[in-house]
Protein backbone atom coordinates (compact mmCIF):
# COMPACT_ATOMS: atom_id res chain seq x y z
CA UNK A 1 0.00 0.00 0.00
CA UNK A 2 1.45 3.62 -0.90
CA UNK A 3 0.53 5.36 1.59
CA UNK A 4 1.27 8.72 1.08
CA UNK A 5 1.66 11.00 -1.98
CA UNK A 6 -2.44 10.78 -2.06
CA UNK A 7 -3.65 14.61 -3.19
CA UNK A 8 -7.04 15.78 -2.40
CA UNK A 9 -8.16 18.13 -4.72
CA UNK A 10 -9.21 21.43 -3.27
CA UNK A 11 -11.61 23.64 -5.89
CA UNK A 12 -13.49 25.38 -3.20
CA UNK A 13 -16.12 22.94 -2.90
CA UNK A 14 -16.29 20.28 -0.02
CA UNK A 15 -15.30 18.74 3.32
CA UNK A 16 -11.94 18.96 2.25
CA UNK A 17 -11.23 18.18 6.41
CA UNK A 18 -13.86 15.12 6.53
CA UNK A 19 -12.14 13.51 3.45
CA UNK A 20 -8.51 14.23 5.06
CA UNK A 21 -9.06 12.70 8.29
CA UNK A 22 -10.89 9.12 6.85
CA UNK A 23 -7.61 9.15 5.32
CA UNK A 24 -5.34 9.37 8.40
CA UNK A 25 -7.47 7.12 10.07
CA UNK A 26 -6.81 4.48 7.66
CA UNK A 27 -2.88 5.23 8.16
CA UNK A 28 -2.24 7.84 5.17
CA UNK A 29 -0.99 11.48 5.17
CA UNK A 30 -3.18 12.88 2.02
CA UNK A 31 -2.37 16.27 0.81
CA UNK A 32 -5.29 19.06 0.49
CA UNK A 33 -3.64 20.80 -2.61
CA UNK A 34 -5.38 23.25 -5.95
CA UNK A 35 -1.59 23.11 -7.64
CA UNK A 36 -1.35 21.44 -11.03
CA UNK A 37 2.24 20.01 -10.46
CA UNK A 38 0.92 18.33 -6.99
CA UNK A 39 -1.97 16.65 -9.02
CA UNK A 40 0.57 15.62 -11.48
CA UNK A 41 3.08 14.18 -9.40
CA UNK A 42 0.42 12.16 -7.17
CA UNK A 43 0.48 8.34 -7.09
CA UNK A 44 -3.62 8.92 -5.93
CA UNK A 45 -5.98 11.61 -6.43
CA UNK A 46 -9.15 12.28 -4.85
CA UNK A 47 -11.94 14.83 -6.50
CA UNK A 48 -14.01 15.52 -3.21
CA UNK A 49 -17.15 18.13 -3.50
CA UNK A 50 -20.36 19.18 -2.07
CA UNK A 51 -22.82 21.87 -3.35
CA UNK A 52 -24.16 22.40 -6.85
CA UNK A 53 -22.72 20.96 -10.27
CA UNK A 54 -21.96 24.47 -12.09
CA UNK A 55 -20.40 25.92 -9.09
CA UNK A 56 -18.20 22.89 -8.82
CA UNK A 57 -17.05 22.67 -12.91
CA UNK A 58 -16.46 26.98 -12.26
CA UNK A 59 -14.25 26.04 -9.23
CA UNK A 60 -12.58 23.77 -11.26
CA UNK A 61 -11.98 25.91 -14.20
CA UNK A 62 -11.47 29.19 -12.04
CA UNK A 63 -8.26 27.15 -10.60
CA UNK A 64 -7.19 25.32 -14.26
CA UNK A 65 -7.29 22.16 -12.75
CA UNK A 66 -9.27 20.48 -15.60
CA UNK A 67 -6.81 19.72 -17.79
CA UNK A 68 -4.62 18.75 -14.76
CA UNK A 69 -7.56 15.89 -13.70
CA UNK A 70 -7.99 14.65 -17.57
CA UNK A 71 -4.28 13.91 -18.01
CA UNK A 72 -3.88 12.48 -14.70
CA UNK A 73 -6.67 10.10 -14.90
CA UNK A 74 -4.68 8.77 -18.64
CA UNK A 75 -1.87 7.86 -16.72
CA UNK A 76 -3.80 5.03 -15.57
CA UNK A 77 -2.92 5.83 -11.39
CA UNK A 78 -6.73 5.37 -9.06
CA UNK A 79 -8.83 8.55 -8.85
CA UNK A 80 -11.81 8.68 -6.46
CA UNK A 81 -14.49 10.63 -7.23
CA UNK A 82 -16.81 11.80 -3.70
CA UNK A 83 -20.40 12.84 -4.35
CA UNK A 84 -20.37 15.91 -6.34
CA UNK A 85 -16.65 14.80 -7.40
CA UNK A 86 -18.23 11.58 -8.94
CA UNK A 87 -20.56 13.46 -10.71
CA UNK A 88 -17.96 16.18 -12.45
CA UNK A 89 -16.25 13.14 -14.29
CA UNK A 90 -19.75 12.70 -15.88
CA UNK A 91 -20.35 13.75 -19.53
CA UNK A 92 -23.41 16.70 -18.16
CA UNK A 93 -25.76 17.15 -15.70
CA UNK A 94 -29.37 19.00 -15.62
CA UNK A 95 -28.71 20.58 -12.31
CA UNK A 96 -30.16 24.65 -13.10
CA UNK A 97 -29.84 23.40 -16.84
CA UNK A 98 -27.67 21.81 -18.84
CA UNK A 99 -23.88 21.94 -17.84
CA UNK A 100 -21.24 20.07 -19.50
CA UNK A 101 -18.68 18.02 -17.35
CA UNK A 102 -14.98 16.59 -17.31
CA UNK A 103 -16.80 13.65 -19.94
CA UNK A 104 -13.98 11.29 -17.96
CA UNK A 105 -17.14 8.56 -18.19
CA UNK A 106 -19.86 8.79 -20.58
CA UNK A 107 -23.67 9.63 -18.95
CA UNK A 108 -25.76 11.81 -17.47
CA UNK A 109 -26.29 12.92 -13.94
CA UNK A 110 -30.23 13.28 -13.56
CA UNK A 111 -32.61 15.02 -10.90
CA UNK A 112 -34.46 12.90 -8.48
CA UNK A 113 -38.08 12.54 -8.79
CA UNK A 114 -39.73 11.18 -5.50
CA UNK A 115 -43.42 10.45 -5.26
CA UNK A 116 -45.06 13.73 -3.93
CA UNK A 117 -47.81 11.30 -2.39
CA UNK A 118 -46.04 11.57 1.05
CA UNK A 119 -43.47 13.55 3.08
CA UNK A 120 -41.02 10.25 3.14
CA UNK A 121 -39.29 11.24 0.10
CA UNK A 122 -37.62 14.86 0.29
CA UNK A 123 -35.36 16.51 -1.14
CA UNK A 124 -32.14 16.37 -1.06
CA UNK A 125 -31.75 12.70 -0.09
CA UNK A 126 -30.16 12.43 3.32
CA UNK A 127 -29.05 9.59 5.36
CA UNK A 128 -28.11 5.67 5.24
CA UNK A 129 -29.05 3.43 2.10
CA UNK A 130 -27.95 0.20 1.43
CA UNK A 131 -25.74 -0.43 -1.66
CA UNK A 132 -26.62 -3.70 -3.67
CA UNK A 133 -24.88 -5.19 -7.04
CA UNK A 134 -26.55 -4.06 -10.00
CA UNK A 135 -28.41 -6.70 -11.67
CA UNK A 136 -27.21 -7.47 -15.76
CA UNK A 137 -28.79 -9.16 -18.79
CA UNK A 138 -25.86 -10.43 -19.98
CA UNK A 139 -24.95 -13.23 -17.20
CA UNK A 140 -21.87 -11.80 -15.67
CA UNK A 141 -20.58 -14.14 -13.09
CA UNK A 142 -18.30 -13.78 -10.35
CA UNK A 143 -17.87 -11.11 -7.59
CA UNK A 144 -17.96 -7.59 -9.43
CA UNK A 145 -16.56 -5.69 -6.95
CA UNK A 146 -13.12 -7.83 -6.54
CA UNK A 147 -10.47 -5.35 -6.92
CA UNK A 148 -12.82 -2.55 -6.83
CA UNK A 149 -13.29 0.03 -3.96
CA UNK A 150 -16.14 -2.53 -2.88
CA UNK A 151 -14.23 -5.66 -2.33
CA UNK A 152 -14.94 -7.06 0.79
CA UNK A 153 -17.94 -5.05 1.86
CA UNK A 154 -20.71 -7.19 2.60
CA UNK A 155 -23.95 -6.41 0.20
CA UNK A 156 -26.28 -4.31 1.35
CA UNK A 157 -24.07 -2.47 3.73
CA UNK A 158 -25.29 1.43 4.70
CA UNK A 159 -23.91 4.17 3.11
CA UNK A 160 -24.68 7.64 3.92
CA UNK A 161 -25.90 10.16 1.31
CA UNK A 162 -26.90 13.71 0.71
CA UNK A 163 -27.66 14.99 -2.64
CA UNK A 164 -30.41 15.91 -4.92
CA UNK A 165 -29.15 14.40 -8.11
CA UNK A 166 -27.87 11.24 -9.20
CA UNK A 167 -25.45 9.69 -11.67
CA UNK A 168 -26.82 7.29 -15.11
CA UNK A 169 -23.86 5.83 -16.29
CA UNK A 170 -24.27 5.08 -21.00
CA UNK A 171 -22.53 1.73 -20.07
CA UNK A 172 -24.40 -0.32 -17.38
CA UNK A 173 -20.80 -2.15 -16.77
CA UNK A 174 -19.75 1.37 -14.98
CA UNK A 175 -21.97 0.91 -12.60
CA UNK A 176 -20.77 -1.63 -9.87
CA UNK A 177 -23.36 -0.28 -7.13
CA UNK A 178 -26.58 0.50 -7.35
CA UNK A 179 -29.09 1.96 -4.39
CA UNK A 180 -32.69 3.69 -4.19
CA UNK A 181 -34.28 6.31 -3.56
CA UNK A 182 -38.11 6.66 -3.84
CA UNK A 183 -38.84 5.04 -7.22
CA UNK A 184 -35.31 5.93 -8.74
CA UNK A 185 -32.63 3.10 -8.81
CA UNK A 186 -29.45 5.19 -9.30
CA UNK A 187 -25.54 4.19 -9.41
CA UNK A 188 -24.56 4.50 -6.10
CA UNK A 189 -20.87 3.14 -7.01
CA UNK A 190 -19.39 3.34 -10.37
CA UNK A 191 -15.87 1.93 -11.90
CA UNK A 192 -13.90 2.45 -15.28
CA UNK A 193 -10.64 1.43 -15.16
CA UNK A 194 -8.61 3.61 -12.65
CA UNK A 195 -11.81 5.86 -11.74
CA UNK A 196 -14.18 5.03 -9.33
CA UNK A 197 -16.71 7.26 -7.80
CA UNK A 198 -18.89 6.89 -4.99
CA UNK A 199 -22.43 9.12 -4.62
CA UNK A 200 -22.18 8.42 -0.51
CA UNK A 201 -19.91 9.92 1.50
CA UNK A 202 -16.98 7.26 2.49
CA UNK A 203 -15.62 9.73 5.00
CA UNK A 204 -18.88 9.70 6.99
CA UNK A 205 -20.07 5.98 6.70
CA UNK A 206 -18.39 4.99 10.14
CA UNK A 207 -16.80 1.91 9.22
CA UNK A 208 -17.73 0.54 5.61
CA UNK A 209 -16.77 4.15 4.75
CA UNK A 210 -13.09 3.06 5.72
CA UNK A 211 -13.52 -0.11 4.49
CA UNK A 212 -13.81 1.67 0.77
CA UNK A 213 -11.05 4.27 1.45
CA UNK A 214 -8.61 1.57 2.59
CA UNK A 215 -9.80 -0.07 -0.45
CA UNK A 216 -8.83 2.66 -2.64
CA UNK A 217 -5.19 3.46 -1.22
CA UNK A 218 -4.61 -0.31 -1.97
CA UNK A 219 -5.69 -0.71 -5.30
CA UNK A 220 -2.54 -1.61 -7.92
CA UNK A 221 -2.07 0.35 -10.95
CA UNK B 1 -40.58 5.38 3.08
CA UNK B 2 -36.91 6.55 3.40
CA UNK B 3 -34.25 5.43 6.18
CA UNK B 4 -35.23 7.17 9.25
CA UNK B 5 -31.91 8.68 10.93
CA UNK B 6 -31.34 8.18 14.62
CA UNK B 7 -29.31 11.03 16.04
CA UNK B 8 -28.64 11.66 19.81
CA UNK B 9 -28.07 14.93 20.68
CA UNK B 10 -25.29 16.20 22.99
CA UNK B 11 -25.72 19.29 24.91
CA UNK B 12 -22.25 20.37 26.02
CA UNK B 13 -21.09 23.07 29.11
CA UNK B 14 -17.27 23.31 29.16
CA UNK B 15 -16.14 19.88 28.30
CA UNK B 16 -19.82 18.10 29.74
CA UNK B 17 -22.26 16.19 28.42
CA UNK B 18 -25.30 17.88 30.48
CA UNK B 19 -28.72 17.45 30.40
CA UNK B 20 -31.52 19.48 31.75
CA UNK B 21 -35.47 19.45 31.51
CA UNK B 22 -36.97 22.19 29.24
CA UNK B 23 -33.12 23.84 28.80
CA UNK B 24 -33.02 24.65 32.16
CA UNK B 25 -31.49 22.15 35.45
CA UNK B 26 -28.55 20.90 34.30
CA UNK B 27 -27.15 17.71 35.44
CA UNK B 28 -23.76 16.45 34.58
CA UNK B 29 -23.48 13.29 32.87
CA UNK B 30 -19.87 12.43 31.58
CA UNK B 31 -17.60 14.16 29.10
CA UNK B 32 -18.98 14.91 25.85
CA UNK B 33 -16.19 12.74 23.97
CA UNK B 34 -16.67 9.66 25.32
CA UNK B 35 -20.34 9.65 24.87
CA UNK B 36 -19.78 11.12 21.06
CA UNK B 37 -17.91 7.46 20.37
CA UNK B 38 -20.31 5.53 22.65
CA UNK B 39 -23.01 6.20 20.19
CA UNK B 40 -20.98 6.08 17.41
CA UNK B 41 -20.34 2.65 18.06
CA UNK B 42 -23.88 1.72 18.99
CA UNK B 43 -24.75 2.45 15.71
CA UNK B 44 -26.38 6.38 15.73
CA UNK B 45 -26.76 7.74 12.24
CA UNK B 46 -25.33 11.03 13.03
CA UNK B 47 -24.89 13.53 16.24
CA UNK B 48 -25.41 16.85 17.31
CA UNK B 49 -23.55 18.84 20.00
CA UNK B 50 -24.87 21.84 21.23
CA UNK B 51 -23.15 24.29 22.78
CA UNK B 52 -25.97 25.54 25.56
CA UNK B 53 -24.21 28.47 26.79
CA UNK B 54 -22.84 29.79 23.67
CA UNK B 55 -25.35 31.68 22.10
CA UNK B 56 -25.27 33.99 25.22
CA UNK B 57 -21.69 34.75 24.58
CA UNK B 58 -22.38 34.81 20.52
CA UNK B 59 -19.00 32.37 20.53
CA UNK B 60 -18.75 28.52 19.80
CA UNK B 61 -16.54 27.20 21.92
CA UNK B 62 -16.49 23.67 21.25
CA UNK B 63 -13.79 23.60 18.35
CA UNK B 64 -11.14 21.61 20.40
CA UNK B 65 -13.84 19.02 21.65
CA UNK B 66 -14.83 18.86 17.95
CA UNK B 67 -10.84 18.28 16.48
CA UNK B 68 -10.93 15.16 19.05
CA UNK B 69 -14.29 14.12 18.38
CA UNK B 70 -13.53 14.06 14.23
CA UNK B 71 -10.42 11.92 14.51
CA UNK B 72 -12.79 9.28 15.94
CA UNK B 73 -16.00 8.87 15.05
CA UNK B 74 -16.86 8.86 10.89
CA UNK B 75 -20.46 9.60 10.81
CA UNK B 76 -21.66 13.74 10.15
CA UNK B 77 -21.51 15.52 12.87
CA UNK B 78 -23.51 18.69 13.50
CA UNK B 79 -22.59 21.62 15.41
CA UNK B 80 -25.13 24.14 17.20
CA UNK B 81 -24.85 27.12 19.88
CA UNK B 82 -23.04 30.89 19.14
CA UNK B 83 -22.65 30.51 15.85
CA UNK B 84 -23.05 33.82 13.67
CA UNK B 85 -20.57 34.59 10.84
CA UNK B 86 -19.32 32.77 8.02
CA UNK B 87 -16.08 32.88 9.35
CA UNK B 88 -17.69 31.16 12.79
CA UNK B 89 -19.21 28.22 10.60
CA UNK B 90 -15.66 27.90 8.28
CA UNK B 91 -13.75 27.58 11.64
CA UNK B 92 -16.25 24.90 13.00
CA UNK B 93 -16.35 22.55 9.49
CA UNK B 94 -12.44 22.78 9.74
CA UNK B 95 -12.65 21.67 13.12
CA UNK B 96 -14.33 18.85 11.66
CA UNK B 97 -18.12 19.31 11.64
CA UNK B 98 -20.07 18.31 8.99
CA UNK B 99 -22.79 20.72 9.49
CA UNK B 100 -23.86 24.32 11.59
CA UNK B 101 -27.32 24.64 13.12
CA UNK B 102 -28.23 28.11 13.50
CA UNK B 103 -30.99 29.64 15.49
CA UNK B 104 -30.46 32.88 17.21
CA UNK B 105 -27.77 34.70 14.85
CA UNK B 106 -30.46 33.79 12.11
CA UNK B 107 -33.45 35.53 13.49
CA UNK B 108 -31.64 38.15 14.17
CA UNK B 109 -30.00 38.28 10.05
CA UNK B 110 -31.64 35.98 8.31
CA UNK B 111 -29.69 36.72 5.34
CA UNK B 112 -26.96 34.66 7.05
CA UNK B 113 -28.62 31.49 6.53
CA UNK B 114 -28.89 32.57 2.25
CA UNK B 115 -25.15 33.11 2.77
CA UNK B 116 -23.90 30.34 4.06
CA UNK B 117 -26.42 27.95 2.07
CA UNK B 118 -24.43 29.51 -1.38
CA UNK B 119 -20.76 29.31 0.21
CA UNK B 120 -20.61 25.90 1.98
CA UNK B 121 -23.73 24.57 0.10
CA UNK B 122 -27.29 23.56 1.63
CA UNK B 123 -26.25 20.78 2.58
CA UNK B 124 -23.92 21.94 5.29
CA UNK B 125 -26.74 24.78 6.70
CA UNK B 126 -29.65 23.48 8.92
CA UNK B 127 -31.78 25.70 10.90
CA UNK B 128 -33.00 25.23 14.04
CA UNK B 129 -35.82 26.29 15.61
CA UNK B 130 -36.88 25.89 18.99
CA UNK B 131 -40.63 26.98 19.55
CA UNK B 132 -42.38 26.88 22.37
CA UNK B 133 -46.60 26.46 22.61
CA UNK B 134 -47.82 29.33 24.34
CA UNK B 135 -51.16 28.81 26.29
CA UNK B 136 -53.25 30.02 22.95
CA UNK B 137 -51.82 26.82 21.17
CA UNK B 138 -49.45 29.10 19.28
CA UNK B 139 -46.27 28.33 18.40
CA UNK B 140 -43.22 31.14 18.86
CA UNK B 141 -39.69 30.81 18.33
CA UNK B 142 -37.54 31.62 21.18
CA UNK B 143 -33.42 32.04 20.78
CA UNK B 144 -30.60 32.03 23.32
CA UNK B 145 -31.30 28.66 24.40
CA UNK B 146 -34.90 28.79 25.70
CA UNK B 147 -34.26 32.13 27.47
CA UNK B 148 -35.88 34.64 24.82
CA UNK B 149 -39.08 34.53 22.66
CA UNK B 150 -38.77 36.19 19.95
CA UNK B 151 -42.87 36.48 18.94
CA UNK B 152 -41.93 34.79 15.59
CA UNK B 153 -44.23 32.44 14.42
CA UNK B 154 -42.92 29.18 14.00
CA UNK B 155 -44.14 27.60 10.94
CA UNK B 156 -43.96 30.70 9.00
CA UNK B 157 -40.36 30.86 10.18
CA UNK B 158 -40.16 27.55 8.48
CA UNK B 159 -41.29 28.62 5.16
CA UNK B 160 -38.95 31.27 5.41
CA UNK B 161 -35.79 29.25 6.28
CA UNK B 162 -36.35 26.56 3.57
CA UNK B 163 -36.58 29.69 1.10
CA UNK B 164 -33.23 31.23 2.47
CA UNK B 165 -32.16 28.20 1.27
CA UNK B 166 -30.94 25.80 4.19
CA UNK B 167 -30.64 22.18 3.89
CA UNK B 168 -33.04 20.98 6.76
CA UNK B 169 -34.25 21.50 9.72
CA UNK B 170 -33.99 20.37 13.25
CA UNK B 171 -36.77 21.28 15.06
CA UNK B 172 -37.03 21.10 18.96
CA UNK B 173 -40.17 21.56 21.05
CA UNK B 174 -39.56 23.54 24.38
CA UNK B 175 -42.02 22.15 26.28
CA UNK B 176 -41.74 18.68 25.50
CA UNK B 177 -37.52 18.70 25.62
CA UNK B 178 -36.55 16.63 28.64
CA UNK B 179 -40.15 15.46 29.74
CA UNK B 180 -39.87 12.07 28.46
CA UNK B 181 -43.68 12.23 27.73
CA UNK B 182 -43.18 11.87 23.46
CA UNK B 183 -42.26 14.18 20.88
CA UNK B 184 -44.87 16.99 20.17
CA UNK B 185 -46.49 15.20 16.76
CA UNK B 186 -49.09 18.85 16.36
CA UNK B 187 -45.60 20.83 16.08
CA UNK B 188 -43.87 18.54 13.81
CA UNK B 189 -46.50 17.34 11.44
CA UNK B 190 -47.10 20.91 10.47
CA UNK B 191 -43.69 22.02 9.76
CA UNK B 192 -42.98 18.66 8.08
CA UNK B 193 -45.97 19.20 6.14
CA UNK B 194 -45.24 22.59 4.72
CA UNK B 195 -41.89 22.50 3.83
CA UNK B 196 -39.99 20.05 1.14
CA UNK B 197 -36.99 19.67 3.19
CA UNK B 198 -35.99 16.75 5.91
CA UNK B 199 -37.31 18.05 9.81
CA UNK B 200 -35.50 16.03 12.80
CA UNK B 201 -37.55 15.89 15.43
CA UNK B 202 -36.28 17.08 18.72
CA UNK B 203 -37.85 17.36 22.13
CA UNK B 204 -39.58 14.68 24.47
CA UNK B 205 -38.53 11.10 24.20
CA UNK B 206 -39.35 8.80 26.43
CA UNK B 207 -39.90 5.46 25.12
CA UNK B 208 -39.52 3.05 22.23
CA UNK B 209 -43.21 3.79 20.76
CA UNK B 210 -42.44 8.16 21.05
CA UNK B 211 -39.93 7.61 17.91
CA UNK B 212 -42.41 5.38 16.01
CA UNK B 213 -45.49 7.96 16.73
CA UNK B 214 -43.27 11.37 15.87
CA UNK B 215 -42.55 9.30 12.30
CA UNK B 216 -45.88 8.09 11.30
CA UNK B 217 -47.80 10.84 12.66
CA UNK B 218 -45.65 13.49 13.28
CA UNK B 219 -44.16 13.31 9.51
CA UNK B 220 -40.47 13.34 10.76
CA UNK B 221 -37.81 12.52 8.46
CA UNK B 222 -35.15 12.21 11.40
CA UNK B 223 -35.42 11.87 14.85
CA UNK B 224 -32.97 13.38 17.17
CA UNK B 225 -32.89 12.68 21.34
CA UNK B 226 -31.00 13.52 24.17
CA UNK B 227 -32.41 12.17 27.83
CA UNK B 228 -33.56 8.63 26.92
CA UNK B 229 -29.83 7.36 25.46
CA UNK B 230 -27.88 9.81 27.85
CA UNK B 231 -29.47 7.75 31.10
CA UNK B 232 -29.21 4.12 28.86
CA UNK B 233 -25.95 4.56 28.35
CA UNK B 234 -24.57 5.76 31.37
CA UNK B 235 -26.63 3.70 34.24
CA UNK B 236 -24.23 0.81 34.16
CA UNK B 237 -21.35 2.37 35.50
CA UNK B 238 -20.38 2.00 38.92
CA UNK B 239 -19.43 4.83 41.28
CA UNK B 240 -17.87 8.00 39.95
CA UNK B 241 -17.92 8.79 36.40
CA UNK B 242 -15.53 11.39 36.64
CA UNK B 243 -12.66 12.16 38.47
CA UNK B 244 -12.81 16.13 38.78
CA UNK B 245 -8.99 16.24 40.13
CA UNK B 246 -8.21 15.62 36.35
CA UNK B 247 -7.44 18.97 34.95
CA UNK B 248 -8.85 18.46 31.51
CA UNK B 249 -12.16 17.87 33.02
CA UNK B 250 -12.36 22.01 34.22
CA UNK B 251 -13.54 24.26 32.86
CA UNK B 252 -10.93 27.33 33.28
CA UNK B 253 -9.33 28.10 35.86
CA UNK B 254 -11.75 27.58 38.71
CA UNK B 255 -13.27 24.16 38.67
CA UNK B 256 -17.09 24.79 37.47
CA UNK B 257 -18.20 21.40 36.84
CA UNK B 258 -22.37 21.97 37.44
CA UNK B 259 -24.27 20.19 39.17
CA UNK B 260 -22.65 16.83 39.52
CA UNK B 261 -25.61 14.54 42.10
CA UNK B 262 -26.20 12.81 38.89
CA UNK B 263 -22.41 11.41 38.62
CA UNK B 264 -22.46 10.98 42.73
CA UNK B 265 -25.50 9.31 43.35
CA UNK B 266 -26.20 7.91 40.05
CA UNK B 267 -29.52 7.12 38.37
CA UNK B 268 -31.69 6.21 41.85
CA UNK B 269 -30.51 9.80 43.07
CA UNK B 270 -32.28 11.34 40.58
CA UNK B 271 -36.02 11.35 41.57
CA UNK B 272 -37.12 14.19 39.26
CA UNK B 273 -36.12 12.34 36.21
CA UNK B 274 -39.38 11.04 34.53
CA UNK B 275 -37.97 10.02 31.05
CA UNK B 276 -37.61 6.24 30.57
CA UNK B 277 -34.55 4.67 29.03
CA UNK B 278 -33.67 2.64 25.80
CA UNK B 279 -30.46 1.82 23.05
CA UNK B 280 -30.51 2.48 20.38
CA UNK B 281 -30.78 -0.76 19.14
CA UNK B 282 -33.62 -1.10 20.93
CA UNK B 283 -35.34 1.91 19.48
CA UNK B 284 -34.38 0.58 15.72
CA UNK B 285 -35.85 -2.69 16.36
CA UNK B 286 -39.13 -1.24 17.33
CA UNK B 287 -39.40 1.34 14.45
CA UNK B 288 -38.25 -2.43 12.13
CA UNK B 289 -41.19 -3.67 13.53
CA UNK B 290 -43.70 -0.81 13.31
CA UNK B 291 -43.02 -0.86 9.52
CA UNK B 292 -40.17 2.11 9.87
CA UNK B 293 -37.25 1.36 7.82
CA UNK B 294 -33.60 2.51 9.44
CA UNK B 295 -30.15 1.88 8.93
CA UNK B 296 -29.49 -1.57 10.05
CA UNK B 297 -26.51 -4.18 10.53
CA UNK B 298 -26.61 -6.40 7.02
CA UNK B 299 -26.76 -9.84 7.64
CA UNK B 300 -26.81 -11.11 4.22
CA UNK B 301 -24.79 -13.12 2.47
CA UNK B 302 -21.26 -11.79 2.36
CA UNK B 303 -19.82 -10.50 -0.49
CA UNK B 304 -16.23 -11.62 0.55
CA UNK B 305 -15.67 -15.08 -1.38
Amino acid sequence: MNKNNIVIVDYTLGNLYSVKRAFQKVGCEPLISDKKKDILNAQRIVLPGVGAFSAGMKGLEEKDLLDSIKDFAKTGKPILGICLGMQLMMTQSEENGLHEGMNLIKGKVEKFDPPKETNSFKIPHYGWSSVSIPELDDGVTGNPWRATVLDGVAVNSFFYFVHSYYVHTDDPLNSIGVSNYGRNFFTSVLKMGNISGCQFHPELSGERGLQIITNFVSQKY
Amino acid sequence: MNNIRLIPRLDIKGPNLIKGIQFDGYRVIGTAEEFAELYYRAGADELIYQDVVASLYRRNSLIEIIERTANKIFIPLTVAGGISSIEDIRKILRAGADKVAINTAAIENPKLLSEASKMFGSQCIVSSIEAYRSNNGKYEVWVDYGRENTGVEAVEWAKKVEDLGVGEILLTSINREGMGKGYDIELTHKISSIVSIPVIACGGAGKQKDFTEVIKQGSANAVAAASVFHYYYALPKEGHTMQFKKKELRMGKNIDSGNIDFLKNGYGGQKAITVGTCSIKEVKRELTESGINTRTETFFKSNTE
